[in-house]
């Protein structure tokens, strides 16, 4: 069903955005003056955003196969291939990671003094390994790439992160390699079940056992559970994020816990539907839990970086709660809300970064009536609030109005519940722009407060107008994913074994 | 005469690469009354020249898969692979130790000979066909590598070592050949083959080969360090000069596995599903008190040392999955880790200066910010450890699993993950204290081209390897045809 549709363009489009990256950090190795290793940085990393240009301009949204195809014998003993290639899902979040770099590159100019060369180097190796996650279609090349965004995100938080660093980097890395690990156990499980295949598009049309799939299935909900992350495997989320430099936020939130939902789109439904129908009510309410207690605990922080922090969990819940929805309105809603999150999010993390480099504060009682003093930052934190909130218009509204309605179709109560989780939304984020911007300033240290530079602002533009054009015309982005979102629920309905049979498996393995 | 002169030289042939490994150190023994004492390092050249002598010997021969000697040598690819291996381990060695000898100030050449010598054991017993052989080349081995871990003779650490594993050692090699003269008192010989088919047609319940068996296992359990065989490991790790104990943290352990795998999965293959349990029994035993009690080390060479038993473990974990595809994911399993833990002991010795010890691993503070180059390597040898991609180690530990689950052991490849997601606690301390901890005032390390290159080679190899393993890979699948 799903093909491989070989790229046309007469150069391997994807693996260039992989090893341009590698390539720059490679250069910048022999790179010594700092002034140096910002503009090369920034330069390969506009590179990425130009390689994007004929990978949208040449998609052909109406298929949907999987494009830009690439694949090379690599390790043949295992049967390992060298598999790129890209659909409507993927491709949105490689452009994704290419802006989102450059910005994070962007806003390190001045806040990194420290080890710049280093620095820069992990970014770049981040990028090259987040879009290998993407475009892989070989589970071991993908996997590969997978646990290799580790390291550079370790470091990043590691050495250039706030005072608790240590503590923040090693739970970050440990609670990831735990549910990594088990993935690799199912993807080998899988590996023999499959034929001894590691071929994406090949398991993807193997019938698994439905006693496999539900184990397969559990290990790899470890490994994406941990990354979306998952109530109640959330934890290592706020702390990183909170101890990261705005760069590392800006990726992790931005791309990083997107690849636990993208783990869900590509590999567990169309591998194991079954076990993803039967274990959708558990999820459902994971999902719930996640959406009204991020909230909930967004409510109560007294650190900006903390309070987004938490919003994440409560916005991806809402992620999780379109996908398992399968049906179409809530995939598209939860992979355009994957989209949003990493813009406003990323956004958030952006103005933190930005107020933070003044104050060298990440209290919010710490500021207070800015408004008068950075009318410029004032008006992007509100539109980024809004946009979080999910005001129509703004980008955060299309999406969990789409999820929403699509979890309305099948899963009433849950809607009902997770609709709540917009309205506390609401509260917090307004809530914090009234503690910020309005008001009389009463820290004295405001007082100096200096406006966005113009290097700020453009990086904050291109997520400024991304918050609108999502807004105003989602279709953009829904075209390009539709074909593949109605090609994995028709594949998911193909594959479906009977309802009987899989509640007889499920209660077999329960021990009723 | 001149034919008889031909017949005993072209006798030699298959066993050319030991012999003139065993030349070379009498010479560099003779050589060392000459050398005067400030140019000992000649000698460790001299030393790395006869091991690609023997090197391109062994080449030469690739290929072949024959025995001499009435059957008690094994000539055959999966010998010539571990002995490749060898010379890797022996030259990183000798690398490490060129410098690091003159800081302190060991200036003997039997040092040298005694490396040579000790690879020339292993060599045999990679090639053993009979139990006699295999435990001649396994004593040589040990007695090379007991004096060396004692070659410190003025500090009490080293003395420690050398008699602890002496005590030990002995101890186990008594059960050795306990073990051996009951398979010999039931076989009636001591070759391998003749053991393998006087197996497959005596009752496999007889108490007493069960007995032997254990014996074995005990024993070649003590020799790569297995739990619960492993007390010995740490303190002669620790007290053991540091070259020393980066050769013997990979040598003999790579040694101990060839021998482990001609055993169980040749000569005692018809026994090897009753002993699957005891083995896979003992791979979680052993990676869980490796990686568990690595966790508290403050010491570095300790935490490798621990480090070192619980790769141990995960190697019993491709022994206990057998077959061809076991015995092949123990070899690559071995070969890497002995590639990246030379490495990380080669950054340790860095460390080491005169008057500074450098073992602790708060003396590397700062690491990342004062010495880059010494700090990335660290780095990549320690997540290579790990066993995250793209680096080796995951090659490695990727294929023990997958041959633990081909053969059905899942739950040996859960615990497998399991104990290495919690080893990543204390390699990732390490990195931590490099690139996150203030320097504490000026470090000072030492380099010096020799060990420069062993680093070199060694993170080229790791990365390498960790990226396209595919030609090994099949290196490896070649060799390990022999298992039937």
């Amino acid at each position: 069903m799903l093909e491989l549709k070989l790229c046309q363009l007469g150069y391997p489009l994807l693996s260039l955005m992989i090893f341009v990256p590698v390539l720059g950090a490679f250069l910048l190795l022999f790179v010594r003056n700092a002034a140096a290793v910002r503009w090369i940085a920034l330069a390969f990393s506009v590179v990425e955003i130009g390689l994007c240009m004929p990978l949208l301009l040449n998609y052909d949204s109406s298929l949907a196969h999987m494009q830009f195809g690439e694949s090379v014998k690599w390790i043949s003993a295992w049967n390992i291939n060298y598999t790129l290639g890209v659909d409507g899902i993927s491709i949105l979040f490689v452009a994704l990671t290419t802006l989102l770099t450059t910005i994070s590159i962007m806003v390190s100019w001045t806040a990194i003094q420290d080890r710049v060369r280093e620095f820069m180097i992990a970014i770049l190796f981040l990028e090259a390994a987040m879009i290998g996650v993407f475009a892989s279609l070989d589970l071991f090349l993908f996997y590969l790439f997978w646990e290799a965004m580790l390291i550079p995100m370790y470091l990043l938080i590691g050495i250039w992160g706030g005072p608790n660093r240590l503590y923040a980097a090693v739970k970050f890395f440990l609670y990831t390699l735990v549910g990594s690990v088990l993935m690799l156990i199912a993807i080998i499980a899988v590996y023999f079940a499959a034929g001894r295949s590691f071929d994406v598009l090949a398991i993807m049309n193997h019938k698994f056992t439905l006693t496999f799939q539900f184990w397969a299935f559990a290990a790899f909900f470890a490994a994406f559970a941990v990354k979306v992350p998952m109530f109640p495997v959330h934890t290592w989320l706020p702390d990183a994020h909170v101890e990261a430099p705005t760069a590392g936020s800006i990726i992790l939130a931005g791309i990083l816990i997107k690849m636990g939902a993208y783990g869900f789109l590509r590999f567990s439904l169309p591998f194991f539907p079954d076990a993803a129908i039967a274990w959708t009510p558990a999820i459902m309410v994971l999902s719930v839990i996640a959406i009204i207690y991020g909230a909930y605990m967004a409510f109560a922080q007294t650190d900006f970086k903390k309070l987004i922090a938490y919003s994440s969990v409560s916005h991806m819940g809402f992620v999780t709660l379109g996908i398992f929805a399968l049906n179409s309105q809530g995939l598209e809603g939860g992979i355009l809300q994957m989209l949003n999150h990493g813009v406003s999010t990323g956004a958030l993390f952006l103005a933190v970064g930005v107020i933070y480099e003044r104050t060298h504060t990440r209290l919010i009682a710490d500021y207070g009536g800015i408004a008068a003093k950075v009318p410029v930052y004032a008006t992007f934190l509100l539109i980024i609030t809004l946009s979080s909130i999910g005001l129509p218009g703004t980008n955060g509204f299309i999406g969990e109005f789409t999820i929403l309605l699509g979890a309305f179709l099948h899963y009433k109560p849950y809607a009902v519940i997770a609709s709540l989780g917009i309205i506390l939304g609401a509260g917090y984020m307004l809530w914090l722009y009234q503690r910020i911007a309005f008001g009389k300033i009463t820290n004295p240290h405001n007082e100096q407060l200096t406006d966005m530079n113009s290097r700020e602002v453009i990086a904050a533009l291109p997520l400024v107008a991304l918050v609108f054009a999502i807004g105003l015309y989602p279709n953009a982005a829904l075209r390009v994913m539709h074909a593949s979102v109605s090609n994995l629920i028709q594949h998911v309905n193909a594959k479906v074994q009977s309802a009987p049979a899989v509640a007889q498996t499920l209660n077999t393995l329960i021990g009723n | 005469m001149s034919s008889m002169y031909q017949q005993v030289m072209q006798a030699m042939v298959p066993i050319a690469p030991e012999i003139v490994l065993i030349t070379v150190g009498l010479m560099v023994l003779i050589l060392d009354f000459i050398v005067p004492k400030e140019k000992k390092n000649v000698l460790g050249w001299i030393s790395l020249l006869g091991l690609a002598g023997a090197a391109v010997a062994t080449y030469k021969m690739m290929g072949i898969d024959l025995m001499f000697f009435s059957g008690t040598f094994h000539l055959d690819p999966f010998s010539t692979f571990f002995k490749f291996v060898f010379y890797t381990a022996c030259g990183l060695g000798i690398l490490l130790s060129i410098n690091y000898l003159n800081i302190e100030d060991i200036r003997r050449g039997e040092y040298y000979a005694l490396m040579l010598f000790a690879t020339t054991g292993m060599m045999l017993m990679a090639s053993a066909g009979d139990l006699i052989t295999l435990y001649l080349g396994l004593e040589l081995m040990a007695l090379s590598v007991y004096i060396l871990a004692g070659f410190m003779r003025q500090d009490n650490r080293s003395n420690e070592a050398a008699i602890k594993y002496l005590v030990l050692g002995a101890f186990s090699s008594g059960i050795m050949v306990y073990g051996m003269s009951l398979l010999y008192g039931l076989a009636g010989t001591t070759n391998l083959t003749g053991i393998l088919s006087f197996l497959r047609g005596a009752d496999l319940a007889n108490p007493i080969i069960f007995l032997a068996m254990i014996m074995l296992v005990v024993s070649f359990g003590f020799k790569v360090a297995a739990a619960p065989f492993h007390m010995w490991v740490p303190d002669v790790y620790e007290g053991a000069p540091t070259s020393v104990t980066a050769f013997m943290s990979a040598g003999p352990k790579v040694a101990g596995f060839a021998v482990l795998l001609r055993v169980f999965l040749y000569a005692l293959e018809p026994l090897h599903a009753h002993i699957t349990t005891i083995i896979a029994g003992l791979a979680v035993l052993t990676m869980a008190v490796g990686n568990i009690l690595a966790l508290s080390q403050t010491n570095i060479k300790r935490m490798l040392a621990y480090s070192s038993i619980a790769h141990a473990g995960y190697a019993l974990v491709g022994l206990a999955a057998g077959g061809p595809e076991g015995a092949a994911s123990v070899m690559l399993y071995v070969c890497i880790y002995a590639v990246m833990n030379m490495g990380a002991f080669g950054v340790v010795i860095m460390l080491r200066r005169a008057g500074e010890r450098g073992e602790e691993i708060a003396d590397f503070s700062g690491l990342g910010k004062t010495h880059k180059t010494a700090a990335f390597l660290m780095l990549i040898f320690m997540f290579s450890l790990t066993g995250i991609p793209p680096l080796a180690g995951f090659v490695g530990k990727f294929y023990i699993f997958k041959s633990a689950i081909e053969a059905g052991l899942l739950w040996l490849a859960i615990a497998g993950v399991v104990f290495s997601a919690i080893s990543a606690y204390f390699y990732l301390r390490v990195i931590m204290v490099m690139y996150m901890n203030e320097p504490k005032g000026s470090i000072a390390l030492t380099t010096s081209p020799s060990l420069a290159l062993a680093l070199a080679i060694s993170a080229t190899a790791v990365i390498f390897i960790g990226v396209y393993p595919t030609d090994l890979l099949n290196y490896i699948a070649r060799s390990s045809i022999w298992i039937r």
